[in-house]
């Protein structure tokens, strides 16, 4: 009985998060922001309804699957999103019009994809904490 | 036949199944239309991961723990399917 209801709410509280993330993904203003909600909140959703699978059926060999299931998505899912994010800055994505600080520009190097040290021109960065104070102002 | 005498774990299921596919939708609204490319690849992410969950939920309903297999072989060709598309996307303006 008790293993029912823990099974019940490990399941409904998966689905709801995967909601959650699936609408953020539809509401949130940009590609980082929007991969940010369909990646965390949907892969811990995933994890707790495989979760319920492992409480649900209490067997070694269940659980052991179960188990490798969450380990594969813990190990995927930061590398893919990685990439995703990767590309997408890339190719140029326009960032939120509302984005506090993006450090990588005036540094990267889009042609040669190397990250520029950015000790021998502080011109950038003092542009972007100038950027940043002005954002903080205007949110007072 | 899976509806008859509906007990705890079914309603929960059944509601969870609700619930995930409205997100299905919500995502399937968001690889329809997405601005840009990565958008859509970032909603096919998603559309696996809701059916990693309503893989666990089906095998609750029916008690047949075989379907874990395939959770585990589409986690896996999920990932292979987001860095091919990746890697397609960065190496197609070089």
């Amino acid at each position: 009985m008790i293993r029912e209801w823990i099974c019940a709410i490990l399941l409904v509280s998966g689905a709801l998060f995967m909601f959650v993330g699936a609408l953020g993904v539809v509401r949130l203003p940009d590609l980082f922001t929007r991969m940010h909600a369909a990646t965390k909140s949907a892969s811990f959703g995933s994890v707790l309804m495989l979760c319920a699978v492992a409480v649900y059926f209490g067997e070694v060999w269940i659980i052991f699957e179960t188990l490798l299931v969450i380990f594969f998505i813990f190990l995927t899912t930061p590398v893919g999103t990685h990439m995703i994010g990767r590309v997408g800055y890339l190719l140029g994505t326009p960032l939120w019009q509302g984005t506090v600080i993006n450090e990588l520009q005036g540094r990267y190097n889009m042609r040669k994809r190397v990250l520029e040290s950015g000790l021998h021109d502080s011109a950038t960065q003092t542009g972007n904490e100038n950027k940043m104070d002005n954002h903080l102002n205007e949110i007072k | 036949m899976i509806l008859q005498e509906l007990t705890l774990i079914k309603g929960a299921v059944l509601f969870a199944f609700f619930i995930l596919i409205i997100s299905l939708f919500l995502a399937f609204f968001r690889l329809a239309r997405g601005p840009v490319l990565p958008d859509r690849i970032v909603a096919l992410d998603l559309i696996v991961s809701l059916a990693v969950g309503l893989i666990a939920g089906y095998t609750i309903l029916t008690k047949q723990s075989v379907f874990l297999d395939t959770a585990v072989v589409l986690t896996m060709i999920a990932f292979l399917g987001t860095v091919a598309f990746a890697r397609y996307l960065e190496r197609r303006w070089l």
